[in-house]
């Protein structure tokens, strides 16, 4: 059902600040099971009806926590990130924004070979409708359960694009935020890997933008995929040379480009909208020329 | 954040990078007296951030310390307008450095290679020149090696480099020195861009890095507060300094009319996107974030409204983490005080919208009200169109 959460996901939440505890209550309220904080000196505590531990490996070993959902500040996120790791987390969302992209080189490496796979930094996390599981910030009325896959750098444009989804009928199986910095855990290509794999999905929608070359390596995997993928590109107006919100967000050279990124998607077979406002429409489209409607 | 040139030669002659004499100067007898004391001959460097000085005329040979006064007295306090800054940036110093006998000119730089997830160290010999074009019409000039931060910054790579580049003989031990030094500056100091450009091996068999770039990345300035004290703000669009200083950190300045307001940066680059599509032209782009307190949202809409470019605003707003009924408050108060006089569209969703779009309207104040995305698009361009 979906990727990366389901109904048996147990969210240990590091980082049970004032957006931690908020976000926990959302979740719990949308129908997911939020098990533990982790704040390193109150462990022992209960904020917002949830236990506090001083470690993952707490959280891990006394909840049966399989998900880390992640808002410990830039400076020490990383140092949240290998602990999660450390302590056997199968999937880490990490929301934070601003993490030094040297510490993110650091904790790519040290991830290498390990068990467990991060999504994000700078994202909006990961939502599977139909186990009510949310490991994210995102609002949860706009999603509706279905049969699409969400993968996306941004934040708000993947809420208006799901709203988009959701008000022409099509729900989501799961999305992904997969982030908005230039180093990021799991890129748009391995995303759209687990969509590929997962039965309960028909076909992909691709939120990317401009900077990097993540769009055109993803295309590369599109070609090669047996669902139907719907894309758009941010940032086709961007100035080159500036930083867009996003660290990642800024354009280095022609492959950088949105017109580029696009160029790429078009011709592995991706329907591309021109326009973010025709993202659901052009799905709708892709959908039924591929007889899935 | 971007170093200037002499700042970039500081910070790594610290590591062991050689550099040339000289000497920054920020009047026309500080120049003079900087050439004197270097021997007479020198050039003078205009300090701004951005390259092409050369061919903008902000590069001068000053023979003599009154040429040199001459050059500064020309160069202080003009505007040098170059490829990469077109409207042109202010020059309030100048590096007078030692004239350099030429024999060879290479590039040398760091990146970090978002594809690997590694900072990466290039050598080519092809120096002097634009590093994108030598790699797109001779990429087999470029010579690249990435830093496993495991281990970091290794022997064998420098010298692979130092080989690749015709850096060999005498001319070898000195060059790994070099290079290993970049790759420890760039390491250390968070940098996400270094560039010695050109690396000169000089008439006598020396290496010189005869000019430099050096930025750091932002989100690591709070582990480089020595290096933060040095940004030049004068260098940076006034309006994006006014916005930083009053806590709105995402906003860049662009060339059309219709002022932007939107929360996250993917949503707000579409917004732009979408404005381009219905036929207008974005203004700015301005990303609040999270910012879930009126008085941010006052301050984003008065700067827009300030501009004086701006001809009508469009407020596109999905609430995530933000609210609102926080914008929806923001935008009454801008509005009250008369901030933002321009026909203002505002679209709301998400978040509280129920809350937010009773606030709008009990509020009676004229608002052009959309409902989507591509309508409020639309109705922005038709409201800037009647602005004009």
């Amino acid at each position: 059902m979906g990727v990366l959460l389901d109904e048996n996901s147990r969210v240990v939440i590091q980082g049970f600040g004032g957006a931690g505890q908020r976000e926990a209550k959302t979740s719990r309220e949308y129908g997911t099971q939020i098990v533990c904080g982790v704040t390193p000196g109150r462990g022992g505590q209960v904020l917002e009806d949830t236990p506090i531990r001083n470690t993952v490996r707490e959280a891990v070993d006394e909840f049966g926590a399989n998900v880390s959902l992640i808002f410990v500040p830039a400076p020490f996120a990383a140092d949240a990130i290998l602990e999660a790791a450390d302590a056997g987390i199968p999937v880490a969302i990490c929301i934070t924004e601003g993490i030094p992209v040297q510490d993110m080189v650091r904790v790519k490496r040290a991830l290498e070979g390990s068990e467990t796979l991060l999504i994000g930094p700078n994202c909006p996390g990961v939502i599977t409708p139909a186990a009510r599981a949310r490991a994210g910030i995102m609002p949860t009325d706009v999603y509706l359960e279905g049969n699409v896959g969400v993968i996306s750098r941004s934040g708000t444009l993947v809420y208006e694009t799901v709203d988009q989804l959701t008000r022409a009928g099509i729900g989501q199986s799961s999305s992904v935020g997969v982030g908005g910095d230039p180093i990021i855990g799991t890129t748009q290509a391995e995303a759209l890997a687990l969509f590929e794999a997962d039965p309960d999905t028909a076909a992909v929608v691709l939120i990317g933008e401009i900077g990097g070359t993540a769009e055109q390596e993803a295309a590369a995997y599109v070609a090669r995929m047996s669902k139907p993928v719907t894309a758009f590109i941010a940032g086709a107006t961007a100035p080159p040379g500036r930083r867009m919100g996003h660290a990642g967000a800024i354009i280095a050279g022609k492959a950088g480009t949105a017109e580029a990124k696009k160029a790429a998607l078009r011709e592995a077979g991706a329907a591309v909208a021109d326009s973010p406002s025709q993202i659901g429409e052009t799905c709708l489209e892709q959908l039924r020329s591929a007889g899935l409607l | 954040m971007k170093l200037h040139e002499y700042q970039a030669k500081e910070l790594l002659a610290r590591y062991g990078v050689p550099t040339p004499g000289g000497k920054v100067a920020r009047s026309a007898d500080e120049a003079a007296a900087a050439a004197e004391e270097l021997g007479g001959k020198v050039v003078v460097k205009a300090q701004v951030h951005a390259g092409g000085r050369g061919k903008a005329g902000g590069i001068k040979l000053a023979n003599s310390a009154e040429e040199a006064r001459a050059a500064a007295d020309e160069l202080l306090g003009a505007n040098l307008v170059t490829i990469q800054s077109p409207q042109g940036q202010p020059i309030n110093s100048v590096l007078v450095e030692e004239q350099i006998d030429v024999a060879r000119e290479l590039y040398l730089g760091a990146v970090i290679d978002n594809q690997s997830g590694r900072p990466v160290v290039i050598a080519s010999a092809a120096g002097g020149m634009d590093i994108e074009q030598v790699a797109e019409e001779t990429p087999e000039q470029i010579h690249s090696q990435a830093i496993d931060p495991a281990c970091g910054f290794q022997g064998y790579q420098a010298r692979a480099l130092a080989f690749a580049t015709g850096l060999d003989g005498d001319l070898n031990r000195p060059a790994v020195a070099l290079i290993s030094a970049l790759a420890r500056a760039f390491e250390e100091n968070d940098g996400s861009l270094a560039e010695i450009n050109p690396l000169v091996v000089t008439g006598d068999g020396k290496l010189l890095a005869v000019d430099a770039k050096f930025s750091i990345d932002d989100d690591a300035d709070f582990r480089h507060r020595d290096l933060v004290e040095l940004r030049d703000k004068s260098q940076d669009d006034a309006l994006e300094v006014e916005a930083e200083e009053a806590g709105v950190q995402n906003y860049v300045k662009l060339d059309g009319d219709i002022g932007c307001m939107v929360n996250g940066a993917g949503l707000a680059m579409a917004t732009m996107d979408a404005i381009k599509f219905e036929g207008g032209e974005p203004a700015n782009f301005l990303d609040i974030g999270t910012a879930n307190d009126p008085e941010a949202i006052v301050t984003a809409l008065r700067l827009i409204g300030a501009d004086p470019d701006v001809k009508a605003v469009l407020v596109n707003i999905f609430g995530g983490l933000a609210r609102t009924d926080v914008i929806a408050e923001g935008v009454v108060q801008a509005k009250r005080d008369g901030l933002i006089p321009q026909p203002t569209v505002v679209r709301l969703a998400g978040t509280n919208v129920e809350e937010g779009t009773r606030i709008l309207d009990e509020s009676g104040i004229e608002l052009i009200r959309a409902d989507g995305f591509a309508d409020a698009a639309r109705k922005s361009v038709e409201a800037a169109g009647e602005g004009a």
